[in-house]
């Protein structure tokens, strides 16, 4: 169970191999969290995490593999991860996502089918069963990783941003929807983090460590903020980028 | 059945259950058949999760009420729903009151009995449990009757025990006789923690109740400066006019949460300066109401709604007598974090009784109030878990919301006990809470 602190116990993260996932993950069992499931697709990488988070204070950790490309594998995924768990989950993560290449993939049909289905069709198909199995056990949370770049979305990063986006209005209203289940979600939106995924891009301003961005998702799940920025800042450096008329948005981002 | 959302007197971490208010034993022995999880609620006055239960039946014990007659001894049978409040309205008039009596009247003889509550005449008269001489217990493999002759195991696991083992219906206790419904007062002001700590060890011994407000916010010089209350209830010699009255209920409430940040450092410590200040050096025999010096807080409803919408933590302790410098560094660790907290309460404790799972030992005792926000905050209590294990103490579960289930264990030696008790009357493990969840006591 969560504490008054909003430190849960029992965790389970889809796409438990990434950065930003094993940084909050090491923080979570400093904490409170005994049992991590990590979900990926990566074995190796996953063991990795899942070591990690036992030097870092877990007392049961396991794995789960699945592929975001099949969308079908969503559902069955989570139940798997669900079962590992054990009773009762406090806290699930949806850390699932796939940068791509915009100037490559843009001109490819299955590739920006594949950046959707990753980014966007499999994480729903995930959280749908995600909220059915914490609906009925009456508690617990859910993070949804979008990004800044679902706020307003680039030309030169329509795909990811395009897809992000979806996730992130879609999740605003099953925060709406979950009221009075017990059950709570809340969206994270980072800017441009240092991580593998990111490697060999340009830095932007807003960039930061996956530390940093631990930090503010573990600051956001005991205030209990429905979207958490990291960094902060971000909050409100979007509410005038956001409304900004076209032409001069695309010269502040694309420059 | 209603679906109700439930949080403790912190107002942290709520929860949705299934919310059901049976009105006979049969009842409820029927719920505890066909529930998968179950655990009894009163009025919500501990400060966690301990009455609540996510995706679980919650039943509450208001409509478990009766009062008997009393005994010429002073033992009467009380249903387990009656509050403390309705009880004393009664009993007052006759001459009797509560043998320990928590800082509220707004809790119910069942709860109080779950949470083996103490007062501030623990060094003389121990807590509740010693005062109760049997109970009705519901539990999933039958009812039964409990004292500390039939089936003492059951009976001192209960006591103490979280509602980890049943319901209790109806509580048989014995009460104390009273002349007056006044207590003469002795009040005096300390600027340093280490004389108030003397003078209760010196001279608590002399008076049936005593405790100390000490302000955790000051440091240097004045850190942990204290004022001492102890009193005595008033004869019919000690006083003019022999009025025999209970309190009266609250006549101020709070109607909403305050917003964020009202309680903060500058305003806490201000309140603490105040209420430091007020109080005189040293005064003597002050005659107060019973209300007054016991339930200082019922005067006003919903006071925990002013710790805004996150709500707040209690924390309470205990060391052993040996162990007093766990205290000092306790209020040093708090004073020195700038974490917020209201005036503590410092009280000493006397000897433990059998509660598997009953939170006094015999030492010291301090409580402290602290709102959520701090983001130190949660890294402090667990510095502060630490020093406590470390002195062979213990944290009181009734308030408890943030510790960890291994800190349990070490804190609590006797929980293998207790889950073996409770296996035997629950083996399906339905009894648990999402405070058992937590700290792993519903049993596997």
């Amino acid at each position: 169970m969560e504490n008054a602190f909003g430190q849960p116990q029992s965790v389970v993260v889809l796409g438990g191999s990434s950065d930003i996932a094993r940084a909050i993950t090491k923080k979570l069992c400093a904490a409170r969290a005994h049992t991590i499931i990590l979900a990926g697709r990566n074995q190796e990488l996953l063991d990795e995490a899942a070591r990690e988070a036992l030097d870092y204070g877990a007392s049961k950790t396991d794995t789960v593999i699945f592929d975001a490309e099949d969308v079908t594998s969503a559902s069955a995924a989570v139940a798997k991860a669900f079962d590992k768990a054990g009773d009762h989950v406090d806290l699930v993560i949806m850390a699932v996502g796939l940068l791509g290449n915009q100037l490559r993939d843009q001109s490819d049909v299955a590739a920006a089918t594949r950046m959707m289905n990753v980014n966007f069709t499999w994480p729903v198909a995930a959280l749908t069963e995600v909220r059915n199995r914490l609906v009925a056990q009456s508690s617990g949370r859910i993070l949804v990783f979008s990004s800044v770049g679902a706020v307003r979305v680039r030309g030169s990063a329509y795909l990811y941003g395009g897809a992000k986006a979806g996730l992130d209005r879609l999740c605003q209203g099953m925060a709406d929807s979950l009221i009075g289940t017990g059950v709570s979600l809340q969206l994270v939106r980072p800017g441009v983090v240092r991580t593998k995924m990111t490697e060999g891009l340009s830095e932007v301003p807003f960039t930061t460590g996956v530390n940093e961005v631990a930090q503010n998702v573990l600051k956001g799940l005991a205030s209990g903020d429905q979207v958490i920025w990291s960094p902060p800042m971000l909050k409100y450096a979007f509410a005038i980028l956001r409304h900004l008329p076209a032409p001069v948005w695309r010269k502040v981002v694309d420059r | 059945m209603t679906r109700e959302r439930l949080y403790g007197w912190g107002r942290t971490a709520p929860s949705i259950s299934e919310v059901l208010s049976p009105t006979s034993e049969d009842m409820v022995a029927q719920e505890l058949a066909h529930a998968t999880s179950v655990i009894a609620r009163g009025l919500g006055r501990s400060y966690g999760d301990a009455a609540q239960l996510s995706g679980g039946l919650v039943l509450t014990n208001r409509s478990l009420g009766g009062i008997g007659s009393i005994a010429p001894d002073g033992v009467v049978i009380v249903g387990a729903g009656v509050s403390i409040d309705e009880l004393l309205a009664i009993t007052i008039p006759l001459g009797w009151f509560m043998p320990v009596t928590p800082g509220t009247r707004q809790v119910t003889i069942g709860g109080a009995v779950a949470a083996d509550v103490h007062g501030k005449n623990h060094h003389r008269d121990g807590s509740l449990g010693d005062h109760v001489l049997e109970m009705r217990l519901v539990t999933p493999t039958g009812t039964f009757n409990v004292s500390p002759t039939m089936d003492p195991q059951l009976f001192w696991a209960t006591i103490g025990g979280m509602g980890l083992t049943g319901v209790v219906t109806t509580v048989t206790l014995r009460l104390l006789k009273i002349q007056t419904d006044k207590v003469l007062v002795d009040t005096t002001r300390y600027s340093h923690l280490d004389d108030v700590m003397a003078a209760m060890i010196a001279s608590d011994d002399d008076y049936r109740y005593s405790v100390a407000w000490v302000d955790c916010m000051t440091k240097g010089a004045s850190m942990g400066r204290a004022i001492l209350t102890r009193a005595e209830h008033a004869t019919r010699r000690d006083i003019t006019g022999d009025s025999l009255v209970a309190p009266k209920s609250a006549h101020l409430r709070v109607p909403f949460n305050a917003p964020r940040g009202l309680l903060n450092p500058v305003t806490i410590r201000t309140f603490n300066e105040i209420w430091f200040r007020r109080a005189p050096k040293r005064r003597e025999g002050e005659e107060q109401s019973l209300g007054a010096f016991f339930h200082p807080l019922d005067g006003v409803s919903d006071w925990n709604r002013l710790y805004g919408r996150r709500g707040f933590v209690q924390h309470q302790f205990a060391v052993g007598d040996a162990q007093s410098e766990t205290v000092v560094r306790a209020i040093e660790r708090l004073s020195s974090s700038g974490v917020p907290s209201f005036l503590a309460v410092l009280k000493r404790f006397g000897p433990a009784n059998h509660g598997v799972l009953s939170f006094p030992i015999p030492g010291w005792t301090l409580a402290l109030d602290l709102p959520i926000g701090p983001l130190a905050l949660p890294g402090v209590l667990d510095d502060l878990d630490e020093m406590v294990i470390e002195a062979g103490g213990r944290v009181y579960l009734a308030k408890d919301s943030r510790l960890n289930p291994e800190a349990v264990r070490v804190m609590y030696p006797r929980l293998p006990e207790f889950l073996d008790i409770k296996n035997r009357i629950d083996p399906q493990h339905k009894l648990a809470s999402d405070l058992a969840r937590r700290l792993h006591l519903v049993g596997k």
